[in-house]
């Protein structure tokens, strides 16, 4: 949403800082409460929150529910809800930890620790995950069943068809080279991170003035330079410093240890300080997270889904067929699902019962915390993440300071109304 | 005077529709010819709207026949529609709020690049282009259309059908929500877009407006065609008669 009024008006009002800047204010507000709520912590903890290993923890902790709130936008934005995604997670972590424990090394003969296992059992997660909510989404959009109802039954269904699927046990260990997506076990170590880093940075700055350049080819107003600059400038410090800190939480000693016996190698004398890196199911969110971007932003599937949820009946009369697009957006919420089961179960390293329990609301907090409104049309994939963040930001360092269990979660409801609250405010001011 | 000698660009024949048993559209037919404005005339829930939504593809017909350059069509959704040319702007003006002009502009027919990602840029120009010609004083371009005001949202919702090389326009109550300068606008457009050639179906309420813009008018009443005059050979009397009597003048074929 850009703020500036065309370069033809007469009169120009003067332009505050921020719309010189052409941002999102409301980012703005949430990247703000984020770094206050951070601050905050780490002086009550007197420098534990804002600790290297800490970013890192919250790092691994944010992905599952953050992927999913990634899906969650889109279905809120075409006006839909979906209660299920929880137990979908349950249900695609049961089929992969049935995939891998037992169908591929028992009844295929494959045996433990297969070299393929691990990705054979990613596509069987996907495809279940993709497949069921496409399912969902056929019964929203070409049956038109309230999304509500058929995924409030899918609450019962998914995480009942869970747990029959493993009878209700933990299913563990999961395999040697699927726990890598997890987090702590898999990471991408020092050189790679900083590689993907800047690589990331120069990808970044590149989509920045690749925009600019579209629209001063076609003669419409640009910020300015330095604008442009600042804007680069944050953006790379923001990227390269993740990357510092992640890089700056060094693996324990005793773990290296073990780390280069597992590969039959002898660890050289005085190795220390390895850092982590950017964890893989970190990297997988990142992905998911441009790639979502674009698709809202860049795409027609993604034109078509803010379009549907701004005025369903006009998209119809537009020629778009949203019966599909429902079918289409369902089965990438199923899909995401899918993708989350494999990071939650990767970084717990087996399959339990309860796995996903509440993520449904965690879910749909995130995204609505995020900036994505119930009345369809509007959200961000970023605010979403940002969303997750905050709310896991929120509960680890309630934790931290030791404030009671039911406290936490009183204080994460309370923040998710307060946050809608301030939103309706912010509109309103806005008049959008 | 409009030339009825060759094929017609659109005819439809024998429409009718019914919802629920209750006959919405019972057997009307109507025909449309290049370079002609054809007035829908009717109160409320005569079927105006309703008839008019099967050529657009809103609708589904349960009879009848539509052709147009004296080809039998089926037009099942709005997709048909628009693959013959006919273009709509609705009553609702059916345009995305949450969206900006140039979004609603290319709604479903999104300029794509070589990547197959829309073109935002390219978009914006051709949009900057046609509402520079329709409405000079429209600038905003960036905002959500919600953000907009009556007359522009109408501008929009025409420019959307225009820019596509309509050769069938149908307009539902394109003046309801405008000022009496906008109306000029519209109606300078219609003669504008006579002139090119292009068929128009005009729904309208406003018999004094039918009589300015239309060439032939169709009055309907409780679902049935109560008769289709000249506009030349009638008075605003016979119109309204015709309208709330649902009796064809005398002086009238």
């Amino acid at each position: 949403m850009a703020t500036s009024p065309s370069q033809t008006l007469p009169a120009q009002a003067p332009k505050s800082l921020f719309q010189k800047l052409e941002l999102d204010m409301r980012l703005l507000g949430m990247i703000g409460a984020f770094i206050v709520l951070c601050i905050g912590f780490d002086i009550i903890t007197e420098g534990r929150f804002l600790t290297p290993r800490n970013v890192f923890n919250l790092s691994i902790q944010t992905v599952s529910v953050a992927i999913m709130a990634c899906g969650m936008v889109f279905v809120i934005v075409t006006r839909h809800i979906d209660l299920s995604v929880g137990a979908l997670l349950a249900t695609c972590s049961a089929i992969m930890a049935m995939t891998q424990t037992q169908i591929l090394p028992y009844t295929l003969d494959m045996g433990l620790n297969h070299p393929a296992t691990w990705i054979i059992t990613i596509v069987v997660g996907l495809i279940a995950g993709t497949l069921i909510g496409a399912f969902h989404g056929f019964l929203v959009g070409y049956l038109t069943i309230p999304a509500f109802i058929v995924t409030l039954g899918g609450f019962l269904i998914w995480r009942n068809v869970a747990w029959y699927l493993t009878g209700g046990q933990t299913i563990g260990p999961l395999d040697a080279n699927f726990i890598k997506l997890g987090g702590t076990n898999g990471t991408l170590g020092e050189s790679t991170s900083w590689a993907l880093g800047i690589v990331l940075t120069a990808a970044a700055l590149w989509a920045l003035w690749s925009a600019r350049q579209a629209r001063a080819r076609h003669g419409f107003s640009v910020k300015p330079m330095w604008a442009q600059a600042v804007l680069s400038g944050i953006t790379a410090v923001a990227i390269l410093g993740f990357v510092a800190v992640l890089n700056a939480y060094e693996i324990p000693q005793r773990r290296l240890e073990r780390m280069f016996e597992a590969r039959g190698e002898v660890m050289p004398e005085g190795l220390t300080g390895v850092g982590y890196g950017l964890p893989f199911s970190v990297l997988i969110l990142i992905v998911v997270a441009i790639v979502l971007t674009v698709v809202a932003r860049r795409t027609r599937l993604g034109r078509y889904i803010f379009a549907t949820g701004g005025n369903p009946d006009a998209a119809e009369l537009s020629g778009i067929n949203t019966r599909l697009l429902t079918v289409k957006v369902f089965a990438l919420m199923g899909f995401l699902c899918a993708l989350s089961a494999v990071v939650a179960s990767a970084r717990l390293s087996n399959h339990s019962n309860d796995i996903g329990t509440l993520d449904e609301l965690r879910v749909i907090a995130a995204a609505v915390i995020g900036g994505t409104a119930l009345s369809g049309g509007i959200g961000t994939i970023y605010g979403a993440i940002l969303g997750a963040l905050i709310m896991q930001a929120l509960q680890s360092g309630m934790a931290m300071v030791g404030v009671d269990a039911p406290f936490q979660n009183i204080v994460v409801g309370l923040v998710l109304v307060l946050a809608v609250f301030i939103d309706i405010l912010y509109r309103k001011k806005l008049g959008a | 005077m409009v030339d009825r000698s060759g094929t017609p660009l659109v005819e439809m024949q024998n429409i009718s529709i019914s919802f629920g048993g209750i006959k919405a559209v019972d057997d009307v037919s109507v025909d449309l010819y290049p370079g002609e404005v054809h007035g829908l005339l009717g109160h409320n829930g005569a079927g105006k709207s309703t008839l008019i939504k099967v050529l657009s593809g809103a609708y589904h017909k349960n009879g009848g026949q539509i052709r147009i350059d004296g080809k039998p069509v089926e037009i099942n959704n709005p997709r048909d529609a628009r693959a013959n040319n006919i273009e709509t702007i609705y009553q609702t003006l059916a345009l995305a709020d949450n969206l900006d002009a140039t979004s609603n502009l290319f709604l479903g027919r999104e300029m794509v690049t070589p990547m197959g990602l829309v073109n935002d840029a390219a978009m914006e120009a051709e949009c900057r282009k046609i509402m520079g010609q329709l409405n000079p004083n429209f600038q905003k371009f960036h905002e959500p259309v919600s953000a907009l005001s009556g007359g522009q949202r109408q501008s929009v919702a025409i420019a959307r059908a225009v820019y596509f090389n309509a050769r069938i326009l149908i307009m539902d109550e394109p003046t309801a929500a405008l000022g009496p300068h906008e109306t000029q606008m519209v109606a300078d457009l219609i003669q504008k877009l006579k002139a090119q050639g292009i068929g128009i179906f005009l729904i309208d309420h406003d018999v004094h407006a039918v009589m300015e813009l239309c060439d032939r008018a169709s009055v309907m009443k409780n679902g049935q065609l109560v008769g289709t005059v000249d506009i030349p050979d009638v008075t605003d009397d016979d119109l309204l008669s015709m309208i709330i009597l649902g009796k064809k003048p005398a002086s009238a074929a």
